[in-house]
């Protein structure tokens, strides 16, 4: 499995990924890949170190060893300038929906196009408002964080995310503690988009099995690795005990309530 | 033995981590102050704070100038009669004010009010993951949100300063001149002839020195908070703290390096 430098088919390639918080060592050599225009979903346990992951993918934290190579680009040591270029790819979904609470909704989904693109007012107004639109939140621009529910917060995340039209969207549970006709909503636009722009998506969900619907492949995460990954069938049919337990834990809400933030 | 070694060994790591504490207190400054210089410029941003920092506290200076130059004249009334020199309560009161009380009194006010609530914005900018969505979004958050605010207070804490320093003066006056029955064109007359532009520079200085802590360490004190609600109220309590106690302890150096 040696890593392509061109990128080839994956968009991500990580290789070996190592981390530790003093005596707790959260990632223990993660190997996985992710294929361009495809969603990756990566369920597990609570607390397992998903959201430490994604951390590692878009470089807010950094591995004490291992390899992650974006679009054929060692991001692993990147710094300055470089590194701004490699985030530019991202939209990013955090788990807390991290808007900022100073600024109504429609500042907040404007936010990455006013900073970083040289669009007019109008234009990024229009956009903003097709965006709001496909989340299911018009009328809401006016706004504060904290005037909104916590499933209309994600909402609004979730557009912030994908207003800059990235080419690698990573989402950190954009459907939990949502009601179950939202959460089918949001899985039927985060499949939408990923297909209108052909994202290279990285899910992390609770919601096993309905999240498996709209995911191309899946990897299991467990004890600090990818215990499973594969294409959706590839990984049913493994019938990996674990796996096995979590999902029906799952199904069966004997598993520990998940956290809303993380 | 062995508890000897084990004590050094706890007294190297404590000074290991006071200097990288150290450390990264002044990179967090020089970072900000780097980041003024660098483009992007975001002109509204500092404007922003200016209006939060410094427009908004002026009433408070106005009212806490007022009262700090009334309380002057009046001590400095009784106890200039007792040598019969009524004659220079204006420059008693104008020249604490300038070079002393009105930078001091000014950054302590405005680390109370604008620092603490500047620790808190960023302590739960911090807790809820709104710093790392600037970073992940390509826009660096030491320059989007603390470089600003040093601006604003290299600029606010200079003109909330001189507002304090006029509006006591008047009070003194008031006070001194007005209801005491201090001499009114010696009063205004001492203050022409004693003040000279060193003392209004000593002020100044002061006040930019003042500007520049104060938002230093209520900013890294909000930046770096734990990531739950007893760290922001922590960030804000040890910003405020932090803030007044270095703007004492440098006003005593500066004042006995400019004196
Ligand atoms: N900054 C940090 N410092 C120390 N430990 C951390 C830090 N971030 C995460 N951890 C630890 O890493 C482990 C994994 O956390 P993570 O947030 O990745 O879990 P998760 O899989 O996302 O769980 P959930 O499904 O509940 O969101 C946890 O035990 C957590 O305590
Ligand atoms: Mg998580």
């Amino acid at each position: 499995m040696g890593v392509d430098r061109n990128g080839g088919a994956n968009a991500i390639e990580v290789r070996d990924l190592r981390r530790r918080f003093g005596a707790q060592e959260v990632l223990r050599g993660v190997d996985i890949d992710f294929p361009r225009g495809q969603i990756t979903t990566i369920v597990g346990p609570s607390g397992c170190g998903k959201t430490v992951f994604l951390k590692h993918l878009n470089l807010l934290l950094r591995p004490d060893s291992g390899r992650i190579v974006i679009e054929g680009i060692d991001v692993t040591a990147l710094g300055g300038r470089a590194l701004d270029a490699v985030r530019e790819k991202f939209g990013m979904l955090f788990q807390s929906g991290a808007l900022f609470d100073s600024m109504p909704v429609f500042d907040n989904v404007a936010f990455p196009l006013v900073e970083k693109t040289s669009l007019s007012r109008d234009e990024i107004a229009a956009r903003v408002r097709e965006m709001l639109a496909a989340v299911g939140l018009e009328g809401m621009e006016k706004k504060y964080p904290s005037e909104l529910s916590g499933g209309m917060q994600k909402r609004a995340a979730l557009a912030r995310a994908l207003i800059h039209r990235p080419g690698i969207l990573m989402l950190d549970e954009p459907t939990t503690g949502l009601d179950p006709t939202r959460i089918g909503s949001i899985h039927a636009l985060v499949r939408r988009t990923q297909q209108r722009f052909g994202l290279t998506a990285v899910l992390v969900s609770h919601d096993v099995p309905d999240v498996f619907e709209i995911s191309d492949r899946i990897a299991f995460m467990h004890e600090g690795r990818m215990r499973l990954h594969g294409t959706v069938a590839e990984v049913t049919a493994a019938h990996d005990e674990t796996f096995e337990r979590f999902l029906a834990g799952k199904a069966s809400g004997e598993d520990e309530v998940p956290a809303v933030t993380g | 033995m062995n508890f000897v070694v084990a004590s050094i060994a706890r007294l190297g790591a404590l000074i290991i981590d006071g200097v990288v504490i150290l450390g990264n207190f002044f990179i967090f400054l020089f970072t900000a102050l780097f980041y003024i210089v660098v483009p992007p410029f975001k002109p509204r941003l500092a404007i922003r704070q200016i209006r939060i920092i410094g427009a908004e506290s002026t009433f408070l200076i106005l009212l806490i100038g007022t009262f700090t130059g009334m309380v002057l004249g009046l001590q400095g009334y009784n106890t200039l009669r007792r040598f019969e020199s009524e004659g220079a309560l204006g420059t008693v009161v104008a020249l604490t004010l300038v070079r002393e009380l009105g930078p001091v009194l000014t950054a302590l006010m405005i680390a109370a009010r604008a620092g603490s609530a500047m620790a808190a914005e960023l302590g739960s900018m911090q807790a809820t993951e709104q710093i790392d969505a600037l970073t992940v979004m390509a826009i660096n958050p030491i320059q989007y949100l603390v470089s600003p605010r040093v601006i604003a207070g290299l600029i606010s804490f200079p003109l909330l300063t001189a507002i304090f320093d006029v509006i006591g003066i008047l009070g003194g006056y008031v006070i001194g001149v007005d209801l005491m029955g201090a001499p009114g064109s010696s009063y205004l007359n001492g203050i022409a002839q004693n003040m000279d532009a060193h003392d209004i520079a000593t002020g100044i200085y002061k006040a930019l020195v003042f500007g520049l802590v104060v938002m230093w360490v209520c900013c890294y004190k909000g930046y770096h908070a734990e990531r739950m609600a007893t760290g922001v109220s922590r960030a804000t309590t040890e910003a405020v703290v932090m803030s007044s106690v270095l703007v004492l302890v440098w006003d005593y150096f500066m004042t006995s390096i400019l004196l």
